[in-house]
């Protein structure tokens, strides 16, 4: 079953600019979707037409089953958390629960026994009556995230869910997003990589508003990664890396290289002929290094290539 | 359903940030000090050094001069409090995110827009009806009773001259992008329409005018402005219905 459908949905602002161009995208039921892209890439925008809060330029959309345009429907089977999630903070997140389930037109029992649940399952029962102006951006997120579950949506769109909030409580959100497989579909903008990897079944990448790929997370890994060697050199020798670098990519098993002050990545066609090479031609330029190893190749790795504007064979 | 669950978060949003009681307790004192003010004027007068001589010239207050001052102050107030009240409705629950987070609820932008007309016109009855209390029962004490039908008739005009502003500045808090701009607007409003009710035959059509209505009813001579009426109701209905076709279509 396919949650969420895209056909051709563009925003165009004033006569030039096209946020999204034309995307088109499946998004299969309960699995978690990592949207991701660089800034500005049309990640928020698309899930702000998706939720209504925009309104599409052309194309078409099916959210959950129902069409952009019946808005009641679609409202009634999402949940949505904003990158920074905004509240009325004169009252507590068991008031805000509450209003929250009286839109959705639950009965009073329904509300307390669901904002109780949510409360307990994003850690702030002990705080469920404190004033939300005093909360941080962490319990303000894990808020959010109770505010868009309310009403057991079959689709929950997260924008951004993690990206401004410290490691602490990017684990405990992105493990909360995790336990929301198979409960419904998560689709979820991002440009943080390790967070996609570590939650998403499958992944988008959209760029300068098209999507440039959609696959399974180690489809795509499968599909576009290529051997790598990164070798670090001893400090002062920066400069001579970099020389020494930049006159690999004459080698017919080089496919590119890039440097990082102590640290070159050079990409090969083929690890075992590279094994040889590479090390040879380390010992004629007398490089010392300090580190020398086969990298496993990362979705930020791909993510890097694609966005770059490299060929994509779909 | 969603309006009244809108509305209710409205009226409880008044009272927990205080925006109610201050609105009661100023219009609360108003209504209490007017009475006072026509009252004792005169006797204020012969205490400020040389205006001695000009006391003896004021004419002895009567309840006329009650009701005129009340009018002056809830008057002038009431609109003050009307467009202060209502520039940051809507423009800040959209820029600070609330408005996108409640509309991709169940929560139609109809109901959300019409949830803070309907607070903000049953805050102002409230605070009114304390002020009418206040005054009616000064009035009573210093000078004798009011005709009570009059006086309900007078604050029910005022209500609604109140509710022209509070819809005309609620537009303006859609169509702007900040607080300071809407009220500006507002006050705009009032000026043009100070201006145009100031004009022989479509004056008499102005909300300026019910206050006017209000005013002659406790005279001999009272003069209808049913026209006023007419013309604020289609005020406020037009405002709110612009302010709800330009909302349904804003991108939050």
């Amino acid at each position: 079953m396919t949650a969420i459908r895209i056909e051709g949905l563009q925003k165009i602002y004033g006569s030039s600019v096209r946020a999204v161009d034309g995307l088109n995208l499946m998004v299969e039921e309960g699995t978690v979707f990592g949207f991701l892209g660089p800034n500005g890439a049309g990640k928020t925008t698309t899930i702000r037409m998706l939720t209504g809060l925009a309104h599409p330029s052309g194309g078409k959309a099916w959210v959950a089953g129902a069409e952009l345009n019946d808005s009641r429907k679609v409202a009634a089977r999402i949940g949505y958390l904003p990158e920074e999630p905004a509240f009325y903070t004169w009252m507590s997140p068991l008031e805000f629960l509450d209003h929250v389930g009286r839109l959705f037109g639950l009965s009073a029992a329904e509300r307390n026994a669901r904002a109780m649940e949510l409360l307990e399952m994003t850690g702030l029962a002990q705080v469920r009556k404190r004033r939300i102006a005093g909360f941080s951006r962490g319990m303000r997120q894990r808020l959010g995230l109770a505010q868009a579950l309310v009403n057991r949506p079959e689709v929950l769109f997260l924008d951004e869910p993690v990206s401004a909030l410290d490691p602490a409580g990017r684990k405990e959100v992105l493990e909360m997003i995790e336990g929301l497989r198979r409960k419904c579909t998560v689709f979820m903008s991002t440009h943080i990589l390790a967070d996609v990897e570590r939650v998403c079944d499958t992944v988008g990448i959209i760029n300068q508003g098209k999507l440039i790929v959609e696959a399974n997370q180690q489809e795509l890994l499968a599909r576009y990664t290529q051997p790598a060697f990164e070798l670090e050199c001893d400090p002062g020798q920066e400069e001579a890396l970099k020389a020494w670098a930049g006159g690999l990519a004459s080698f017919g098993w080089v496919t590119g290289t890039s440097v990082d002050g102590a640290v070159a990545r050079v990409i090969v066609k083929n690890v075992a002929d590279a094994r040889q090479a590479l090390l040879a031609e380390v010992a004629r330029a007398q490089m010392a290094l300090r580190r020398y190893e086969i990298v496993t190749p990362s979705l930020e790795d791909v993510f890097l290539r694609l966005v770059n504007g490299e060929a994509v064979k779909q | 359903m969603n309006l009244l669950t809108s509305l209710r978060k409205e009226m409880i949003e008044q009272w927990r940030t205080s925006r109610l009681l201050v609105l009661a307790i100023v219009m609360l004192v108003f209504g209490l000090a007017s009475p006072l003010l026509a009252k004792y004027t005169p006797e204020m007068l012969k205490l400020i050094p040389g205006a001695e001589q000009f006391a003896g010239l004021v004419p002895k207050p009567t309840m006329v001069d009650a009701v005129a001052q009340y009018i002056k102050n809830i008057g002038q107030f009431g609109v003050l409090l009307a467009l202060l009240m209502s520039m940051g409705t809507m423009v800040v629950e959209k820029e600070r995110g609330t408005a996108a987070l409640m509309l991709v609820k169940p929560l139609p932008r109809g109901s959300f827009l019409a949830a803070k007309f309907l607070a903000l016109a049953l805050g102002f009855l409230a605070a009114l009806a304390l002020a009418a209390l206040a005054g009616y029962y000064y009035t009573l004490v210093l000078f004798g009773a009011l005709d009570w039908s009059a006086w309900l008739a007078l604050n029910g005009l005022m209500w609604l001259e109140m509710l022209v502003y509070v819809a005309l500045t609620m537009l303006f808090s859609t169509l702007l992008r900040s607080q300071a701009a809407a009220a500006g607007l507002g006050l705009g409003a009032i000026l043009v329409l100070s201006l145009v009710g100031s004009l022989p035959t479509l004056g008499d059509a102005m909300p300026d005018k019910l206050v006017s209505w209000g005013a002659s009813l406790f005279t001999p001579q009272a003069a209808s402005a049913w026209p006023a009426v007419w013309v604020s109701l289609a005020i406020i209905l037009a405002s709110l219905l612009a302010a709800w076709l330009v909302f349904r279509k804003q991108e939050l």
